[in-house]
């Protein structure tokens, strides 16, 4: 489902360049569910952003459902991430002055469909993280884990078929989290592939497959759960 | 979801520095639109005034010099009267008002008057009429007949300042006050003038010039009672300022060689130099307008799109591409302006309606007319203003979903 061929991405920072990811070459497979683990710094956001269509690399290619995602224009780009890719925040990225149903909405609207089937999909996410009675709350009336709760709905709201998750759950209680890893377990179940940055060791330990990061390079894969 | 509902959430949800931007464009466009107003309502005011005051054009035989604007037509030289028909016919622009006239000498009750000869204007009309075309077929364009909140009908006693009549009965006569006074005559008398009697449709209040010793009776009449035939001592021109100035001069020398046309240059003078004055004025607040109200507006934007950089971004991860971050900024800057222009317009219109008649003494309605513009104006500032702040918005990293900001 996905590729990673000899990938690699540099910055510029002050006249230098700097490594952030080394040449990589990987490949997952539709339908798994893969941990990326390392330090702060070690290049596991700029993975996930290139993974997600969002940062060109300096080197490389990365191919999703056999297309080549950088040879693709920034807008079929962007229509690829906006069908096929759902995006879980470490801080939630819920729109502050938008409802929670509105807020579901939000990709709805951006692959184009029409108020009324927005409005019944984002309905019917809502209702599957169990926030039907919380649709026209704005975020900042909910309690983090019920924010979170919204963001895993509109991450859902496209049905993607890749989800990625940036630390989803680095802001959360336990109880919380562990609703969060039911979740992300139950999308897989579904048959999405999903590929999640963390720190942390038990969510890491869920995964099928765990991929520790050190200084932009990409250590021996490791089998998870 | 729609994107008006997007960009109208996000303007409740931050609105003071919306509303310090929309005051600046606000207060932009009610300066525009107070001025304007102001100063088109005082043009037609002095447009109205120099109607009142009279020809400020006159055509003379050749051989005559002015020596006084109420006497021009009191030196025995004659023009032929058809030159008021070519004048009628032509394509000149900018004639309001005719006014041939014709001195003979005459005796009312044993005592010399002079009768003047005038045709009322409503025998121009039919004249223009017949040749289908001419200065009275098209719109007049100084203003001065505009319809200003305290204008009145025509009054024939208006003659005394205007100096033109709309209609005049054969044997119906005007008098001057002197001559009225002398006589002991009043509206509806009875007089006799040169072997014919004449009705006094009314008497003229006092000018303080030569016109107080005159009576006025139709042209034609005092034509066929003179035996001069049909020629006239002057053609009074009330010509628009404007036109006058464009070229209305040389096409009477055009029009008739033969004559001799005398402007009044300081009363010409006088209206142009308060039209740019005013236009002036209206300019410079439209680019205090573009310099104050843009700058708040793009500073604003700009200060906006950093505080949403994070948002920006998310939506770009969830698949808003460039062009609807633009369209989403140009939209916020797009209401924003509608709203700045249509406010501006009403508070510029009710401020020039109770400032007009303190500063200016013009009674002033709003001009509808400058609805458009004000909103024209405020929305293309504003859409300038917002292209830059848009452009950084849509040339953001959406990896900075990832990032704290």
């Amino acid at each position: 489902m996905l590729r990673l061929e000899a990938v690699s991405k540099t910055f510029t920072r002050r006249g230098s360049a700097v490594a952030a990811l080394q040449p990589t070459t990987l490949e997952i497979a539709a339908g798994e569910y893969v941990a990326v683990v390392g330090p702060s710094g070690s290049g596991k956001t700029t993975l996930l952003s290139v993974l997600g269509g969002m940062l060109a690399p300096t080197s490389g290619k990365v191919v999703f459902d056999g297309r080549s995602v950088y040879d693709l224009s920034v807008r079929e780009r962007t229509e690829l991430r906006g069908r096929k890719i759902g995006f879980v925040f470490q801080t939630f990225n819920l729109v502050p002055y938008l409802s929670a149903l509105e807020n579901v909405q939000v990709p709805l609207y951006l692959s184009g469909l029409a108020p009324k089937e927005q409005r019944l999909r984002a309905l019917a996410a809502l209702e599957r993280v169990g926030l039907s009675d919380r649709v026209h709350h704005k975020p900042s009336e909910l309690s983090v884990g019920q924010q979170q709760r919204v963001a895993l709905a509109r991450t859902l709201a496209n049905d993607p078929a890749l989800i990625l998750a940036d630390e989803p759950t680095g802001s959360l209680d336990p109880q919380t989290r562990e609703q969060v890893v039911d979740f992300l377990e139950e999308f897989r179940r579904e048959g999405r592939t999903i590929v999640l940055v963390t720190h942390d060791p038990v969510l890491a330990r869920r995964a099928q497959r765990m991929l520790p990061l050190v200084n932009g390079s990409i250590r021996a894969a490791a089998g998870a759960a | 979801m729609r994107l008006p509902t997007l960009i109208g959430k996000e303007l409740w949800e931050r609105p003071v520095p919306m509303l310090t931007c929309l005051l600046a464009i606000l207060l932009g466009v009610t300066a525009l639109v107070a001025i304007r107003t102001v100063t088109v309502y005082s043009e037609l005011a002095v447009a109205r005034e120099l109607d009142a005051l009279g020809a400020n054009v006159l055509i003379l035989p050749k051989g005559v010099s002015l020596q006084d604007y109420y006497a021009a037509d009191l030196h025995g030289e004659t023009l032929p009267e058809e030159y008021v028909e070519r004048i009628a016919l032509s394509r000149l622009e900018g004639v309001d008002n005719l006014s041939p006239k014709l001195c003979v000498p005459a005796t009312l009750d044993g005592r010399q008057v002079t009768l003047t000869g005038i045709l009322p204007k409503s025998e121009f009309r039919a004249k223009a009429a017949w040749g289908g075309a001419g200065i009275f077929g098209r719109p007049i364009g100084c203003g001065a007949q505009a319809d200003l909140p305290d204008n009145k009908p025509a009054d024939p006693k208006a003659l005394a300042r205007k100096r033109v009549i709309e209609t005049l009965g054969d044997y119906e006569a005007l008098i001057g006050a002197d001559v009225a006074a002398r006589h002991g005559l009043k509206d509806g008398d009875s007089v006799e003038l040169l072997g014919a009697k004449f009705t006094v449709l009314a008497v003229l209040p006092p000018t303080g010039s030569v016109d107080d010793a005159r009576v006025f009776a139709h042209l034609h009449t005092v034509q066929g009672l003179s035996g001069k035939g049909e020629v006239v001592n002057v053609i009074e021109v009330v010509g628009c300022c404007k036109q006058i100035a464009a070229g209305l001069v040389d096409g009477l020398n055009g029009l008739l060689p033969e004559a001799k046309v005398v402007t009044i240059a300081q009363v010409v003078q006088t209206q142009q130099n308060v039209n740019k004055l005013m236009e002036r004025l209206s300019l410079i607040f439209l680019a205090v307008l573009l310099a104050v109200g843009g700058a708040a507006m793009a500073s604003t934007l700009y200060a906006n799109v950093s505080e949403r950089r994070k948002e920006i971004g998310t939506l770009m991860a969830l698949g808003a591409t460039p062009g609807l971050v633009l369209r989403l900024i140009v939209g916020k800057a797009f209401v924003l302006g509608l709203a700045g222009g249509i406010g501006g317009f009403l508070v510029g219109s009710a401020a020039a309606w109770w400032l007009g008649p303190q500063l200016a003494n013009v009674a002033v309605r709003p001009l509808p007319s400058l609805a458009g513009l004000a909103v024209g104006i405020a929305l293309a500032v504003t859409f300038l203003a917002s292209l830059l702040p848009a452009w950084h918005a849509a040339r953001l990293d959406p990896c900075i979903c990832f990032k704290e900001v």
